[in-house]
């Protein structure tokens, strides 16, 4: 089988230990994810946002970027987008544990709001989508300053509503500025279904409006999603403007910790979407290819597991931000 | 020293830190070609070119949420919204983004951005190009809220803003932009925020104000002056962080307190300016803190007599502030 199995990632210029490693973040990402639900289900942490079933679509798009010169302006669960951009399971798990060594806020901010100066990644919030015009602005500044970066922000179909999406992503297209708008469509705005969120056929729909290419991806596969994104990554990097991309996906989990999705979607819906699970469909393609066998998945299994370990042992035990420490940073010096 | 007009310091701020400093530039809607619909970017783009001088899309989320961007990522942008009245569909990018980056991060990234938005009426503006908007912005701690009342602090100021590590919200009187006219170098200095000013020393009475109405104050305290008045007019220049050792300082020095401003009085800044004198010199008193401002109603009416209503004028200070003084 393997010998008849149809080499994609090849095809599109991803290495074979670039898929490997994208595999790496998509079960590391589920295995930090997974083990802050353990943690909150036991009382230890007051809460978990997810990122479960949109490994992919994240990992493949953070590939197509450059570390280090393009920017980022995620939204809450893109686990897998910080991960490939630096971030580690010991930050996550600061974060989840909102102790002083959480390099997002200090464990000032709830999980999943992401920023870090030194890995381009801009402080977010928790009002939707407030991000999109801090990533046009961000690519405005770089083009005035003559750099050829691309700015990735993300959000979710229901934050395509949002008028700082239209208003960013008009903004951008009347000056063809390089920013990445990634919808990660996961079917669900908390509990609203697509249906009640759009008029249109697809979030990819929405481009059009704005003078810019719109496309949508099967953000279960993360080659696809990497093809995809790595052309406006390098449409964007060559003066050609922006681009819309809509990676469909499941949210597998309910919304967030505090959220109980049985009173909105039947089981047997997360069940059919299960069989999509994009680590599992990722890693039949891997082994397909001949490039994963059991034994190697299991040591890799072991290796993110012992790392997701170590990452909450160390942030259960890492000290609290001092109570009066609250008083800091409202101002610059 | 020339004598020059409000509005015309504030193009002159915006052109020399322009010209120090390339990282800052303008947005708004018709700040470019029109040189604002005021004129206060008037010749900029003529020598910054549109790159620095940007015309936006008719958006102000975008205008302050896209200045964001561009200042976190070390810019130094100067947002123009066209009316204060306008800045509501930016209120989510001022409050929660802008005046919380700092904090939520812990202090890994800053935003040194500038808003500029003219406010107040007396132009015949109506309901939604003559409001007072700052008491809005003035329980936001992570901004910091400028009103300036003449061209001198006009010019300081902006600079100051433009020049600061964090978000400047620069409300100007747009009565004021040709009305009031003052000496102002043409040496670059800059003026701090944070820091109110004392515009008339005096002995009687003392009043607190800013924007249009510190000019009331001002007339009137001329003419009580001939009735042996002595009035001390204290302009608080920053509404936000509040100087709360000179607000003291100029209530305990006469001990008769008179706050003015056009902005509606319940909620307004000069409850926050009360509540500090109440709580730090009330022994000092000799009467009640008298408040005058703008009436609790939506916004300002557009028929004349309803506009001279809502307006306060110098007799109006005039007759409050002489009330004080024979208390």
């Amino acid at each position: 089988m393997s010998n008849q199995a149809q080499n994609r990632h090849q095809a599109v210029g991803l290495s074979d230990q670039q898929v490997l490693d994208m595999f790496y973040y998509m079960v590391l990402a589920r295995k930090i994810d997974e083990r802050q639900w353990l943690l909150n289900r036991a009382g230890k942490v007051p809460f978990v946002i997810s990122c479960q079933g949109q490994e992919a679509a994240q990992i493949g798009a953070a590939f197509a970027l450059e570390k280090g010169k393009d920017y980022l302006c995620p939204y809450y669960r893109d686990l897998g987008v910080v991960l490939v951009f630096g971030q580690t399971a010991r930050d996550c798990m600061l974060s989840a544990f909102a102790k002083a060594e959480d390099p997002n806020s200090g464990g000032r901010q709830m999980p999943g709001h992401f920023g870090s100066r030194k890995l381009n990644i801009l402080t977010g919030s928790s009002p939707v989508t407030t991000q999109v015009p801090h990533a046009v602005g961000i690519a405005l500044a770089g083009k005035m300053q003559g750099k050829d970066l691309v700015v990735f922000t993300s959000f979710g179909e229901g934050s395509s509503n949002q008028g700082d999406f239209h208003e960013g992503a008009n903004f951008a297209g009347v000056h063809k500025l390089p920013v990445i708008f990634f919808c990660e469509n996961n079917k669900y705005a908390i509990s609203v279904p697509l249906k009640k969120q759009l008029a249109c056929e697809s979030v990819a729909d929405r481009a059009v409006g704005y003078g810019f290419t719109g496309i949508s991806v099967d953000g279960n596969d993360p080659i696809e999603t990497y093809r995809v994104m790595k052309e406006a990554v390098e449409r964007a990097r060559a003066g050609g403007g922006p681009t819309l991309i809509e990676a469909v996906t499941y949210r597998l989990v309910p919304h967030s910790s505090d959220d109980d999705d049985r009173t909105y979607r039947t089981r047997e819906e997360v069940e059919e979407a299960k069989k999509q699970d994009p680590i599992l469909r990722f890693a039949a393609y891997l082994k397909e290819i001949g490039l994963l066998d059991d034994t190697s998945e299991k040591e890799l299994l072991e290796r993110v597991q012992a790392e997701v370990d170590e990452a909450t042992d160390y942030a259960e035990n890492a000290p609290y931000p001092a109570p009066e420490s609250a008083l800091t940073h409202v101002y610059g010096a | 020293m020339a004598v020059i007009s409000y509005i015309d310091a504030i193009t002159m701020a915006m052109r020399e830190e322009m010209r120090r400093d390339p990282g800052v530039f303008v947005l708004g809607e018709d700040v470019g070609v029109r040189g604002g619909v005021f004129r206060a970017t008037n010749g900029l783009i003529e020598e910054f070119g549109e790159e620095r001088v940007l015309d936006t899309p008719l958006a102000e989320s975008a205008i302050v949420g896209v200045a964001i961007g561009a200042a976190a990522y070390g810019m130094r942008p100067i947002a123009e919204i066209q009316f204060a009245d306008f800045i509501m569909p930016a209120v989510n990018q001022i409050v929660s983004e802008a005046a919380k980056i700092r904090y939520r991060s812990n202090n890994d990234w800053h935003c040194p951005l500038t808003i500029r938005a003219p406010f107040g009426g007396g132009i015949h503006g109506a309901l939604y190009h003559s409001q007072s908007v700052e008491a809005m912005f003035t329980n936001v701690p992570g901004l910091k809220v400028v009103v300036p009342s003449t061209p001198y602090d006009a010019k300081g100021l902006l600079k100051a803003a433009i020049r600061d590590e964090d978000p400047v919200l620069f409300f100007e009187h747009k009565r004021c932009y040709r009305l009031i006219k003052g000496e102002v170098p043409e040496t670059d200095y800059v003026l701090p925020i944070g820091k109110a000013d004392v515009k008339r020393e005096g002995t009687d009475i003392t009043v607190i104000s800013y924007g249009l109405t510190l000019h009331f104050a001002l007339q009137a305290a001329e003419k009580l002056a001939q009735e042996g008045i002595s009035a001390h007019v204290l302009d608080l220049r920053t509404l936000y962080p509040l100087d709360k050792e000179a607000i003291v300082e100029a209530a305990a020095k006469t001990g008769k307190v008179l706050i003015v401003h056009e902005d509606n009085k319940e909620g307004g800044v000069g409850g926050e300016v009360a509540a500090i004198i109440a709580e730090h010199c009330l022994f000092d008193l000799d009467a009640p803190i008298k408040r005058l401002c703008g009436p609790d109603v939506p916004a300002m009416p557009y028929s004349p007599p309803l506009e001279k209503f809502f307006m306060l004028n110098p007799d109006t200070v005039l007759a409050a502030m002489r009330e004080l003084a024979h208390f």
